[in-house]
């Protein structure tokens, strides 16, 4: 059984291309598997079924994204080992971009996209810097100089990933994508591995759900700017 | 390599390796001098600071490393590439290609078959490199040999730049600021040079002239395709360049072309424009997903393309009487049609 955790910024392309991947790995008769990490809510399950591939949501709600990951990843691979997948592909949304999915030792992707500018590659943590493929979308729709530059700031953020360009409405890249796939260590228990970097810290009074505002109710992990 | 750089001090650094700043620009600015060594840089970071970044400090430092390896490789020459070879695999219904063609440095190959009839596929293969391992079988040689497969998935060595019908930019700058940073990730020294040979050279394909002042954002369309096209002939590292149709309007074709070309291009164009496909040295014809057929294209074919050209260059003055608010009264003009 093998498993790739997918992440990236919200809108990137990332369901887009997943389902290209998986077409192309289907092809070869690979049962590949998703699940998908969001919020609040999602209508990805829908877009899988359509295809059929069989697609797992979890909503983390009032929860941070990425601690509800974690706390359920060993529990979707139990899913999918049940199901006798081949493949597993997590999605989740780097939504503060200090998160990141991915756990050492097992395939982490990073999908990222030429629309969100230049600069965004910086911007991005641990979840583009610790992948170990770039997928870079919607290269179509912008020049030639600008796919060139943003692939080299993305090279700049991580220099040992491999970056390939997809195209999440033809597909063009996506069977090029799955031979990487396929390549990917296999993994039969999470237990003792480790995530490939921290999660973001919290635990403060608005965690347990105060609202107030001010100095008195702001307790635990707290943090001040210098506006001096 | 570590063993030199971490010796040196933060100014030696950015004034002998200039690209070097790009990643600690991406660093807290840990107020520290010139004087101070680049070693002493990552010890004195913070485990909180490095937490907040989202890095360990072996990885930040092994990033640094490999950065600055990456980017020096970046200036490394390229292997020249001469020629590819597409050998034939087969189309969707199985059926044997049978052809070996090979594309030498400077010539233009059209591509000819309908909608969804496979060219964007044997365009993929190129980019790819495919090596028996895609749905058309097909094998792609580079300079008659295997090429390092590494190829695929390097950024510095990309086989190919592609040149859609879509060539918008989303990037808020001027032609000159837009140009530099290109230049710029390609390690240029002569970027001021560089710079005016490409805006020259798209003004002179366009017709209607722009400033280096101009926003990318409000350049016509012809003149996004003139730039794009100037820039890609002088600024990408990619010997192959694959053109899916130039439309018609507002820009010299057959001047741009030539443009590719002379930078030793190997340009792959799919186009059904009777002038562009004239201009190529072969044409492939695609059918059911495989190469039916190259046909060179004849010495008749070229006598009739300087005549096709007559007619285009009557429409595109045509074209400047409707601009320029004229009338066309007159069409009865005098082709020759020999």
């Amino acid at each position: 059984m093998q498993l790739i955790t997918v992440a990236g910024p919200p809108s990137a392309g990332k369901t887009s291309v997943i389902i290209k991947i998986i077409e192309a790995l289907q092809d070869e008769k690979l049962k590949v598997g998703v699940v998908k990490f969001d919020c609040l809510s999602t209508q990805d399950q829908i877009l899988y079924q359509k295809k059929g591939i069989e697609a797992k949501i979890g909503l983390s709600g009032n929860i941070c994204p990425d601690h509800f990951f974690v706390s359920n990843i060993q529990d979707c691979l139990a899913w999918a080992q049940k199901n006798k997948f081949d493949l597993l592909i997590t999605e989740s949304a780097g939504l503060c971009n200090r998160c990141s999915p991915h756990i050492r030792n097992v395939m982490a992707v990073c999908v990222i996209d030429n629309l969100s500018g230049v600069n965004t590659p910086r911007k991005v943590g641990p979840m583009l810097r610790l992948a170990d493929i770039v997928i870079i979308t919607k290269g179509d729709i912008v020049s030639q100089a600008e796919r060139e530059v943003f692939a080299f700031r993305v090279k700049q953020a991580n220099p040992s990933a491999m970056i390939v360009h997809v195209n999440g409405i033809t597909g063009q890249g996506a069977r090029e994508v799955g031979q990487m796939f396929k390549t990917s260590e296999s993994v039969e228990s999470l237990t003792d591995y480790h995530l490939k970097f921290s999660m973001p810290a919290a635990t403060c009074s608005y965690c347990l759900g105060q609202t107030r505002i001010g100095q008195n109710f702001q307790m635990g992990n707290v943090r001040k700017m210098d506006l001096s | 390599m570590w063993d030199s750089l971490g010796l040196m001090t933060l100014k030696q650094l950015f004034s002998t390796y200039p690209y070097a700043m790009d990643f600690f620009s991406s660093l807290p600015n840990l107020q520290q001098s010139g004087e101070c060594s680049v070693a002493q840089y990552f010890d004195v970071i913070e485990e909180d600071t490095l937490q907040d970044l989202g890095i360990g400090r072996q990885e930040l430092l092994d990033q640094f490393l490999l950065f600055m390896i990456q980017m020096e490789k970046l200036k490394e020459d390229k292997i020249k590439i001469q020629s590819i070879t597409i050998l034939g695999g087969n189309d969707k219904n199985g059926k044997p290609e049978e052809i070996e063609l090979t594309i030498q440095a400077g010539e233009i190959v059209c591509i000819v078959g309908p909608t969804g009839s496979g060219k964007s596929r044997l365009l993929a293969d190129i980019e790819w490199v495919a090596q028996k391992d895609t749905p058309t079988n097909r094998k792609i040689l580079i300079n008659g040999q295997l090429p390092d497969m590494k190829c695929r998935y390097s950024v510095e060595h990309k086989l190919v730049a592609q040149l859609s019908q879509n060539m918008n930019f989303i990037m808020d700058l001027t032609v000159d600021e837009f140009v530099s940073m290109h230049a710029e990730s390609r390690m240029l020294e002569n970027i001021e040079e560089i710079k005016s040979h490409i805006i020259a050279k798209a003004n002179e394909l366009a017709g209607e002239q722009f400033t280096p002042d101009t926003p990318v954002t409000s350049l016509s369309g012809g003149q996004s395709r003139a730039l794009m096209i100037a820039d890609t002939a002088y600024l990408s590292s990619s010997p192959i360049v694959l053109i899916d149709e130039i439309e018609n309007a507002g820009i010299d074709r057959q001047n741009a072309l030539r443009l590719l070309i002379d930078k030793q291009k190997i340009v792959l164009m799919a186009t059904h424009d009777p002038i562009l496909a004239l201009m190529g040295d072969k044409r492939i014809v695609i059918k059911n997903g495989g190469i039916s057929r190259v046909i060179e294209t004849s010495e008749q074919e070229r006598k009739n393309l300087v005549t096709l050209t007559k007619i285009d260059q009557k429409m595109l003055a045509i074209r400047e009487v409707l601009r320029s608010g004229g009338q066309i009264d007159n069409i009865l003009l005098d082709i020759q049609i020999t």
